[in-house]
């Protein structure tokens, strides 16, 4: 007798669509192994997860509230997946964004509201857009590893966020907190049913529309799904792969700081820290559990909303540091990859095979 | 003036030298690991505990060691034996990393511990200039600087060097000769894996005596940049880690003495010189001056074979 492994034909779509499934309940069973480790009960933990995320109105909102940037975000790294490209910089594109909307909301002077949001939609798009382009620019030039270049970015973005609200645009009237002021009525969002969730939840769901269909009904789309594929198919047929590198980065770093802005505008008011704990990292693992879908991006969102919601309750709860959900995070992952080997092999006991 | 910058330049580039010759021992067998940053936070807490709850430092090396030995495993099972995205697995692993570190770490936070103690060698460390700086050192500094020539000597000099270099470059190639590709860079992960181990408990056992919540800050990235700029030789990553030392060392320097510019501009100085010496390099492997692995990211599957 002897195990072997068996490419498979085909896939069940059974199989494509459990093994996620299958995989994220062992990963919430080795997740509650750590827990018991820590000293916290799983199960109690995972009751007041879902107690606090699903179990009220209010705890929807804030699931809602947190899936808002995630969905943004996870967009933006999907994007360049599609092309085959590691966006790792979510985050400090996010932060970016923050900062463009923050400078039109208290510098530019103006003060319609209208005018205010397209200002600062503008700017959140153009510096999140600039910074991933840097990654871009390096890729497309000289092909540097963007992965690198990208999360190097993040700690850079985050240090100039630091520099910015700790030096020249700390509010004179905050107690020498590291904080902006306070934007103007005219800056924030609509606030809906007396929650936090406020307009950028439909910001976020407008454009995963928009990206869907950017992705499958234009000729941009369309290249960059080729390129993604097969980049030499692409280059025969004339597409500039190179040009393609450095906008894709670009769209997605823009849809990245559009996050930053409903960040600002919907929920904090100014730019301070902790403005993201890691959104731009969990869109990495939405990303790719979506597989290349937009409706999968904002399902998934939903999903890590809970998570989120409940890490948060942990940690005031149990003290938990909110750095426990990158190491479900992490198992998650790890067994999503482990599923994929079995929907493409098969194992198999042989009868009589010796050396095989 | 000279001789203390130096010494704090060889301190602060130390962590980073050992997570790069890790990484250069898991990239010559074929396998990206974009684990680093996580593996050096799981090191840098089992050194620290290690030592905390024993009561010796040796220990906690030790530890740090066999801890991130086993979690490298779990890359290694997902690239090597499941064929697995080497990308994503190495995200996840640092995500795991973070988080786990935070989880386990809570209780150390505040503790102290004695530190790695420095260990004159009698003679040499009176030495102008580089003699408190290579010779005023502690165990793991020595260390380093034997396992910078024993990389080298094991990839050029030994037979199974030569068979994990092969398994890196042409696993189809190795398989034809015999070697077992999986074996082979099972091994590599995981060795390579408790080096970046030691680069982390280097962080918390001898840097700063203490453990401090994701205190690697980005040098685990840092050493990923450097394994291409070093072409995949350990000779070069000591350079690279040193010149990333030397960066660290002046920044803090500029901080001690004050300067006008802001603290958070100085600490961009790393992170902006790794974007800088990541395309200096690139550009380099593209004129040929070194070469990657050629199976480098690849999964092996002998059913491929050509």
């Amino acid at each position: 007798m002897k195990l072997v492994i068996e490419r498979r034909d085909t896939s069940s779509p059974l199989l494509r669509f459990g093994a996620p499934v299958v995989s994220i309940v062992i990963a919430l069973f080795f997740a509650g192994a750590l827990l018991l480790l820590a000293g916290v009960s799983p199960l109690e933990a995972y009751r007041e997860i879902l107690y606090e995320a699903v179990g009220s109105l209010y705890g929807l909102s804030e699931t809602l509230v947190k899936a808002t940037p995630l969905i943004l975000s996870g967009l933006a790294v999907s994007l360049a997946f599609r092309m085959q490209i590691w966006n790792i910089g979510a985050e400090g594109q996010i932060y970016m964004g923050a900062m463009g909307a923050t400078w039109v909301a208290l510098f530019s002077g103006m003060e319609n509201h209208w005018l205010l949001m397209v200002g600062m939609f503008s700017a959140a798009f153009i510096c999140g857009g600039l910074w991933a382009g840097v990654a871009g620019l390096l890729r497309a030039r000289w092909s540097v590893n963007e992965v690198i270049v990208t999360l190097m970015m993040n700690y850079i973005a985050i240090l100039f966020i630091n520099y910015l609200i700790y030096g020249p645009w700390r509010d004179p009237q905050g107690f020498n907190f590291p904080l902006t002021a306070q934007f103007a009525e005219a800056a924030r969002f609509a606030n809906f049913f007396d929650t936090r969730l406020h307009s950028g939840f439909l910001l976020a769901l407008g454009c995963a529309l928009i990206l869907y269909l950017f992705m499958e009904r234009t000729i941009w789309g369309y290249q960059i799904k080729v390129i993604g594929s097969n980049p030499q198919a692409a280059r025969y047929a004339g597409m500039r792969t190179g040009a393609s590198v450095f906008w894709v980065l670009f769209l997605s770093g823009a849809i990245a700081g559009i996050a930053g802005f409903s960040e600002v505008a919907g929920l904090q008011y100014r730019l301070q820290h902790g403005l993201s704990p890691g959104y731009g990292y969990t869109a990495i693992i939405i990303a790719w559990l979506a597989r290349r879908s937009a409706l999968g991006v904002v399902i998934v969102s939903l999903l890590m909303g809970i998570l989120l919601v409940g890490g948060d309750s942990l940690q005031m709860l149990w003290q938990l540091p909110i750095a426990f959900v990158y190491a479900f995070q992490g198992l998650i992952l790890f067994f999503l990859l482990g599923s994929d080997f079995f929907i493409q092999y098969r194992l198999k006991l042989v009868k009589g095979i010796h050396h095989g | 003036m000279v001789e203390i910058l130096l010494d704090a330049t060889v301190r602060a580039g130390t962590p980073i030298l050992f997570a790069t010759l890790g990484a250069i021992l898991n990239e010559r067998a074929g396998i990206i690991n974009l684990g680093i940053e996580g593996l050096m936070l799981i090191g840098a807490l089992a050194g620290f505990a290690g030592t905390f709850y024993s009561g010796s430092s040796l220990i906690g090396i030790l530890a740090a060691f066999a801890v991130t030995f086993v979690v490298g495993s779990i890359h290694a099972l997902i690239t090597v034996q499941l064929r697995g995205n080497q990308i994503v697995s190495g995200l996840a692993l640092t995500m795991f990393g973070i988080g786990v570190t935070a989880l386990f770490g809570r209780e150390m936070v505040g503790q102290t511990i004695g530190g790695l103690e420095r260990l004159p060698i009698p003679g040499l460390s009176q030495l102008p200039i580089v003699g408190r700086a290579f010779f005023q050192q502690d165990l793991l500094i020595y260390t380093s600087f034997a396992l910078v020539f024993l990389l080298w000597f094991f990839l050029y000099r030994t037979r199974t060097g030569l068979a994990l270099r092969t398994v890196g470059e042409n696993p189809a190639a190795a398989d034809t000769c015999g070697i077992s590709v999986s074996l082979y860079r099972f091994l590599a992960v995981t060795t390579g894996a408790g080096l970046v181990g030691i680069g982390g408990a280097y962080l918390s056992l001898a840097m700063t005596p203490m453990w401090i919540e994701n205190m690697s800050a980005g040098r685990g990235w840092i050493a990923v940049a450097l394994v291409i700029f070093s072409g995949w030789s350990s000779g070069k990553a000591m350079f690279g880690a040193y010149l990333f030392g030397g960066i660290t060392a002046m920044q803090l320097r500029f901080q001690a003495i004050g300067t006008d510019i802001s603290t958070h501009i100085l600490q961009m100085l790393p992170y902006v010189f790794t974007i800088l010496v990541l395309v200096v390099s690139t550009i380099r492997l593209q004129k040929g001056s070194s070469q990657q692995p050629q199976g480098l990211g690849l999964p092996y599957d002998r059913e491929d074979r050509k």
